[in-house]
């Protein structure tokens, strides 16, 4: 009896959290305008969403979307890792304090890094759009990569790189050769999570787009809900999205479960 | 002796983190196709002094050559050394063969020079065939082979190797000291072994440096560190022995243990003080006779698997360390003897603690950072500078430090059969040398306190 009551909250607070999720994905099989009406079954949403037209603007808000996400995402982690190297180099005090600069970000809301980064282009004259957007997301996706990579680093054995110099190989080599493969998993992860945070942030984005005209996913569906009623193309659109995230962190998890198993392997 | 016989040469190295010092004017001078080892306790900076020879480490003054050529401010990638490490260092990523060959690759050499050199490297650290193994599935005797051969396919003019077995159980310890040896003397390659396994370093070396607080102890072969320790820091930290305090009588005759004894060194004066050295196995035990040198009652007995080890308290209070192949029952009276050669007699670095001092008083005097009441001083000047003297046995320590006059840690330990003589390290980094019949563990944080009769102070 005990057992069952367990079993069904679990289910039940499973059904709150995916609920939402699951009547979009449900309802974006069907034609009707409105959301909650069922017509029967239909891919026509999903085909009208890739054919344009009508849709320019979101197709184009998608692609923006993407190419941020990538280019932020690329930039962080090579400056995030670059970080987690020098953080881990520090000893004692040092590297307690740039520890919790390097976490402060990440607890601060995202209206207020929006806000701030928002007045900090206007004070310095910088025009807002496709950079001070990218700009903004390597600045709140930074910190994260930095937390990815830092546990490999404490994982690895210190000797390796003086024994890189040891055999010959300058301190770039060094890097090259004997850290960066080391640190690679570390690296992938804290890429895909940026990308996420990126392809997901509306806050800090609204606030550091501008007025050009330029639209993101977030974006672009807020200003759509504003409008009066949402486009049902967005239904589709949130499935696939939620779908390629669901892929993304699965991903993430079998690898991190796969690099512990390895280690376990290896500690016996 | 010509300069061109030392391939490498380090002169006066010191090296200094903030107000700590790790190394202290070292000097070393090694032959080419020597095989060295710096030997010593944990902390006693030899770490440091082969991570200043690799180069990853730079010293704060000193100077380095090797075959001649002065290294002292070159990058670890150019010099002519190569490395094996504690923790084998092993790049996980790559496999046996890409792991040796990394030097190699990075010196543009040939492939198919790189495959019969990788080759021939596996053969000769007995891995044949191990080329394509992931070396995280590598024992770590066999890791550590794949790093012996990673550093010697380089064909450096130095080896250094940073306890390099320090990780392997005992028996694959013993395997790979006999393969080093003979390695040793296939390449020719000079080689420099830390450790601080002391049978480890009288088994391979050549030259022994005995290290203890940054400083060199003693340098030399393997027979003469043993046979002949320089101090009693040596003495103690190679093989067991029974260290005592003494007094040359005069020439071939000292006194320990309350009786005269006949031994073969001479030229320390007349009644000189002494420390006496006497190693467990030279002292003959025999069940109770009268033709014996000294008697005792065993206190204790463990077999040790070739002999028994005893240790047997003389009727004057003194301990003796024995080894014998024979047994001798706990609480049994027996006669000792030891031949005069086996006596060894060492000068005392000191005879009582001199620190520099400054009078603040008249019974007031500075010294170890602190004020300390002394005795009343005749027409004292402030701040005039004086030596302070303080025997051994009058300084007291204290259970809690906040008890005595100052702080510090208890740094080494030596048994004098009767006493043990601590040296105990003060905050402000100074040594406090201390004669005690208390039981002190080494690290022990400790209150130091002297009585004000027992200040013993010198005016110029």
């Amino acid at each position: 009896m005990k057992r069952f009551f367990a079993q069904a909250y679990l289910w039940l607070l499973l059904a709150i959290l995916y609920a939402p999720i699951l009547i979009i994905a449900i309802f974006s099989f069907t034609e009707a305008k409105v959301l909650g009406n069922w017509t029967g079954f239909s891919t026509k949403l999903y085909t009208s969403l890739f054919t344009g037209g009508v849709h320019h603007s979101l197709l184009s808000a998608i692609e923006n979307t993407l190419i941020i996400a990538i280019v932020a995402a690329a930039i962080s982690t090579v400056l995030g890792s670059i970080a987690a190297i020098g953080i881990h180099n520090l000893r004692g005090h040092k590297r307690i304090v740039m520890n919790t600069l390097n976490n402060i970000p990440m607890l601060n809301p995202d209206i207020i890094t929006g806000i701030s980064l928002f007045l900090l282009f206007v004070s310095v004259g910088i025009t807002q759009g496709f950079a001070t957007v990218i700009l903004a997301h390597v600045i709140f996706c930074t910190p994260y990569v930095v937390l990815c990579v830092l546990p490999r680093l404490q994982q690895m054995n210190s000797d390796i790189y003086e024994a890189a110099l040891d055999l010959g190989a300058t301190p770039m080599q060094a890097i090259y050769k004997v850290l960066i493969p080391e640190i690679k998993p570390g690296m992938i992860s804290g890429f895909i999570l940026a990308f996420t945070l990126s392809i997901d942030d509306f806050a800090v984005t609204i606030f550091t787009i501008g007025t050009g005209g330029l639209e993101t996913l977030s974006t672009y569906i807020y200003a759509d809900a504003r409008k009066g009623g949402l486009t049902p193309e967005l239904r589709p659109l949130s499935t696939i999205i939620f779908v390629t995230v669901l892929v993304l962190l699965i991903t993430i998890n079998v690898r991190s479960q796969r690099a512990n198993k390895k280690k376990k392997a290896l500690g016996k | 002796m010509g300069e061109s016989n030392f391939i490498i040469e380090l002169s006066h190295i010191s090296k200094s983190y903030a107000d700590k010092t790790v190394l202290d004017d070292v000097s070393l001078y090694v032959k080419k196709g020597e095989f060295v080892t710096i030997l010593g306790p944990s902390g006693c900076g030899k770490t440091t002094l082969l991570k200043i020879l690799a180069g990853f480490g730079t010293a704060t003054s000193g100077e380095i050559k090797i075959a001649g050529a002065d290294i002292t401010d070159v990058p670890p990638h150019l010099r002519p050394v190569n490395t094996v490490f504690q923790r084998y260092a092993l790049f996980p990523h790559l496999n046996v063969y890409d792991n040796i060959a990394f030097g190699l690759k990075l010196k543009k050499v040939k492939q198919d020079e790189i495959d019969a050199r990788v080759r021939k490297a596996l053969k000769m650290v007995g891995m044949t065939d191990y080329e394509w193994r992931d070396v995280n599935s590598l024992s770590g005797g066999q890791q550590q082979r794949v790093a012996i051969a990673r550093a010697i396919i380089n064909r450096p003019q130095v080896l250094l190797l940073d306890e390099p077995l320090a990780a392997l159980d005992l028996k694959m310890r013993k395997d790979m000291q006999m393969e080093l040896k003979d390695m040793h003397k296939t390449l020719g390659i000079t080689f420099v072994y830390v450790t601080h396994d002391q049978e480890e370093a009288l088994t391979l070396s050549d030259t022994i440096v005995v290290m203890s607080e940054g400083k060199v102890q003693q340098i030399g072969t393997p027979t003469d560190i043993y046979n002949e320790p320089v101090n009693s820091f040596v003495a103690d930290f190679i093989g067991e022995s029974n260290i005592l305090n003494g007094e040359m009588v005069r020439d071939r005759v000292v006194k320990f243990m309350g009786s005269e004894f006949e031994c073969v060194d001479e030229g320390f004066g007349e009644n000189t003080p002494v420390d006496v050295v006497i190693r467990p196995e030279d002292v003959y035990i025999m069940a109770h006779t009268d033709s014996g040198m000294f008697d005792g009652v065993v206190q204790s007995c463990i077999f040790k698997g070739v002999h028994y080890e005893m240790t047997v308290l003389t009727p004057n209070g003194y301990e003796i360390m024995i080894q014998d192949y024979n047994a001798f029952e706990v609480g049994q009276q027996v006669s000792m003897i030891i031949k005069p050669s086996d006596i060894h007699v060492m000068h005392k670095e000191r005879v009582c603690n001199t620190f520099e001092g400054k009078m603040i008083d008249a019974t007031h005097v500075e010294i170890l950072g602190t004020q300390f009441l002394c005795s009343e001083q005749p027409n004292v000047v402030e701040g005039e500078s004086v030596k302070v003297d303080v025997a051994f046995g009058k300084v007291e320590l204290m259970d809690n430090k906040e008890d005595g006059q100052q702080v510090g840690d208890v740094r080494f330990i030596l048994y004098k059969g009767d006493h043990y003589h601590l040296t105990v390290r003060t905050a402000e980094g100074e040594n406090i040398y201390v004669d005690t019949t208390d039981v002190w563990d080494d690290g022990d944080i400790v209150g130091i306190k002297i009585q004000p009769e027992d200040i013993v102070i010198r005016r110029a």
